[in-house]
């Protein structure tokens, strides 16, 4: 489905699909930087010790939270100001991208970027041979997986909307909102293999910030009824 | 700055490849490009659109009967609609160079994944004598300096050697020189690469139609590259010859080899473009200088202008009738891209205001394409390629490559856009590309092991 969504709505127009690799490039960025501090402290600490290293691991994935956030943050900034260079480039005075639409693209380039690095992986095993759950793990690993994966991407392209509508008009709290949200979806996969606990949640948490961000781009029920019945 | 599409091969010619980017125009007019840069912060896509903006706008003032009009109209009312309409063009630019880069590298990784041949080690090139099978890693990190050394040297011989014969204007000798390669990579190396296909997924083909398939695309391929040919094609083969390169150097270079390359390629790259004894920057002066275009054998072009007989051979003539000027060198190939057809274009590009004519006399729209120069490709690719064989088989450090390679390639236009002349596309590029190649190698993938392991999401 995200797939779907970058075909149909960003690979036409140039800037966008510019925007969303950079995007992706951010969110490359934080990767790395949260994983080079969790490799110094998995070095830094005794490898055999269980309990420390999930804890560490536990450590990583929150700090890794954090550091998406804060990147994409940065990337708002950055596409302030290039939403300034455009509009004072154009000649009636709006660009040709509202920050609406660079909200959006953004979300989806986080998005498919950590689905991708989420995924791909396991799709390339997952064409070889081999019997799911062999040693006692659940046996819906991928199916789980793809879910989690697709959750997750949208659940960023959501996040995005907010978190630049937060900017944009100074709600802390709707940015706090995005990175509590964030943390409790990471969180709740601590839940895994117990899959009730990370899916469901994950599933509402989506929702909500759908249909959030839908009200925030401006639409509403009845919008979205005249789109339903009369096409 | 050129790039040279040779091929080098392990027995047969020494060739190289130079890679770099360059603005296919001539230089642009100074008082335009400071309004320009007035009026703008620097920004992102800003500079990306203003790439266009300033490569359109020296065809313009460059025409001899507009240039006294053409300023001054452009710098007050146009120039907004000018840089207006180059945004979208401007982003449109840089994307036509990102499907070729990825096409490339799509083909290049797809093979590499799936047929065997290209990694494993058969030998090296006889530029790349040492060995790495060595003990210690310190003999083996001397090996592979000194196989750079070699195999720099050799690069910038030939490239020396190519530019003194552009500069006396020994035509022939270079044209067959780049024939020559270009035949041997089209027959010999399609058919070592068609016959490895074949092998992997065990598809039996027997000679006269192999000897049939392989006739049919080189011939065309030479057609396509050498003469004319529909743009399309034209690309799609250039693409081809670079993955089929970029896929020899993988599979021959020796691994460290491959990456203090890298590294030094770019560093070269730099240099020399940059410096003003550099032998590309030269070569791309005195091709200016002569108002040719470089060799079509060597540069990647993402749309081609057409040329008319006239003084300025930079003006382009619209409408749909594919006619086919000759100018005064044979080298020169006149294609339009249908693609880039907009009429508001044209009314705003001239300072008068004239129809969409066919007629040669009237200054119309030009699609300007940014050429970008084979060996970019290949040099891109071979990463790309080194990360998706030997980066434990991880399709994620493949994926950060990609990304890593395509943000270079941006930031390069926008530099373009600032600064107007040729520019080496390869060291920001390799650079990124490097960094989070060895990165994402060792700190990334760790981690998302575990985390995949643990069935965590971030």
């Amino acid at each position: 489905p995200a797939l779907g969504l970058f075909l149909f709505t960003i690979a036409r127009d140039p800037l966008r699909i510019i925007i969303l690799i950079a995007g992706a490039f951010f969110w490359l960025v934080s990767l790395l930087l949260s994983s080079l501090i969790w490799f110094i402290a998995v070095k830094a600490s005794d490898p055999r010790d269980e309990p420390l290293q999930k804890g560490l691991l536990i450590f990583g994935v929150m700090f890794s939270v954090l550091l998406q956030e804060a990147f994409r943050f940065l990337y708002y900034k950055l596409l302030r100001k290039a939403i300034e260079g455009l509009v004072a480039l154009s000649e009636d005075g709006c660009s040709p991208i509202s920050i609406q639409q660079m909200a959006y693209v953004a979300g989806v380039g986080f998005g498919l970027m950590s689905g991708a690095f989420s995924m791909i992986n396991l799709l390339a095993d997952a064409l070889g041979p081999g019997t799911v759950g062999i040693h006692g793990d659940s046996q819906l690993y991928f199916l789980t997986s793809a879910f989690m994966t697709m959750v997750l991407i949208f659940l960023h392209t959501f996040w995005g909307i907010l978190f630049f509508h937060g900017c944009e008009h100074r709600r802390w709290w709707e940015i706090a909102a995005v990175v509590v949200m964030h943390l409790a979806v990471s969180g709740s996969t601590f839940c895994n293999p117990l899959y009730v606990g990370s899916l469901v949640p994950s599933y509402l948490l989506m929702a909500a910030a759908a249909a959030w961000a839908y009200l925030l781009s401006g639409g509403s029920a009845q919008n979205l009824r005249r789109f339903l019945l009369c096409k | 700055m050129l790039t040279f599409m040779n091929n080098s091969d392990s027995e047969e010619e020494p060739c190289n490849e130079r890679t770099s980017l360059m603005s296919a125009e001539s230089p642009p007019v100074p008082s335009y490009q400071d309004g320009l840069q007035a009026s703008e912060a620097g920004e992102v896509q800003a500079h990306r659109k203003r790439r266009t903006g300033s490569s359109r706008s020296p065809n313009n003032v460059a025409d001899g009967d507009m240039s006294d009009s053409g300023v001054p109209v452009r710098e007050s009312a146009s120039e907004n609609e000018e840089e207006e309409l180059t945004l979208k063009y401007g982003a449109k630019h840089v994307i036509m160079l990102f499907v070729p880069v990825t096409l490339c590298m799509i083909v290049v990784v797809a093979t590499i994944k799936s047929v065997r041949f290209y990694t494993e080690k058969n030998g090296q090139l006889i530029y790349t004598p040492f060995s790495e099978d060595t003990p210690s890693v310190g003999q083996r990190l001397l090996n592979s300096v000194l196989n750079t050394i070699i195999m720099i040297s050799v690069i910038v011989v030939m490239t020396v050697f190519l530019v003194l014969l552009y500069k006396y204007r020994c035509y022939k000798f270079i044209h067959g020189w780049l024939i020559l390669s270009s035949l041997m990579l089209l027959f010999l190396f399609t058919y070592i690469y068609l016959g490895e296909v074949l092998k992997t997924y065990n598809v039996a083909m027997d000679y006269p139609t192999l000897f049939l398939v392989i006739w049919n695309f080189g011939a065309v391929g030479m057609i396509c590259i050498h003469w004319k040919g529909p743009l399309q094609l034209q690309q799609a083969y250039l693409i081809m010859i670079s993955a089929l390169m970029a896929l020899v150097f993988i599979k021959y270079l020796p691994e460290w080899s491959a990456w203090v390359i890298l590294g030094a390629i770019s560093i070269y790259d730099l240099m020399a473009v940059l410096c003003p004894k550099g032998p590309l920057r030269m070569l791309v002066e005195t091709a200016q200088e002569r108002n040719e275009p470089i060799f079509p054998a060597l540069i990647y072009s993402s749309a081609m202008m057409w040329t008319v007989g006239m003084a300025k051979p930079d003006t382009a003539a619209r409408g749909p009738s594919q006619q086919t000027w000759d100018a005064a060198e044979d080298g020169r190939e006149n294609h339009r891209n249908p693609s880039h057809a907009d009429s508001r274009m044209s009314e705003t590009r001239n300072p008068v205001p004239t129809r969409p004519i066919t007629s040669f006399e009237e200054l119309e729209e030009e699609e300007r394409g940014v050429k970008l120069g084979l060996g970019d490709f290949i040099f891109y690719s071979v990463l790309v390629g080194k990360a998706a064989a030997t980066g434990s088989g991880d399709w994620n450090t493949t994926l950060a490559c990609f990304v890593a390679i395509l943000i270079g390639l941006c930031l390069t236009l926008l530099l373009l856009a600032v600064f107007k002349k040729a520019l080496p596309a390869l060291p920001i590029s390799i650079t990124f590309g490097l960094v989070f190649y060895f990165s994402t190698d060792n700190l990334v993938r760790p981690f998302m092991d575990t985390l995949a392991s643990h069935q965590l999401y971030i």
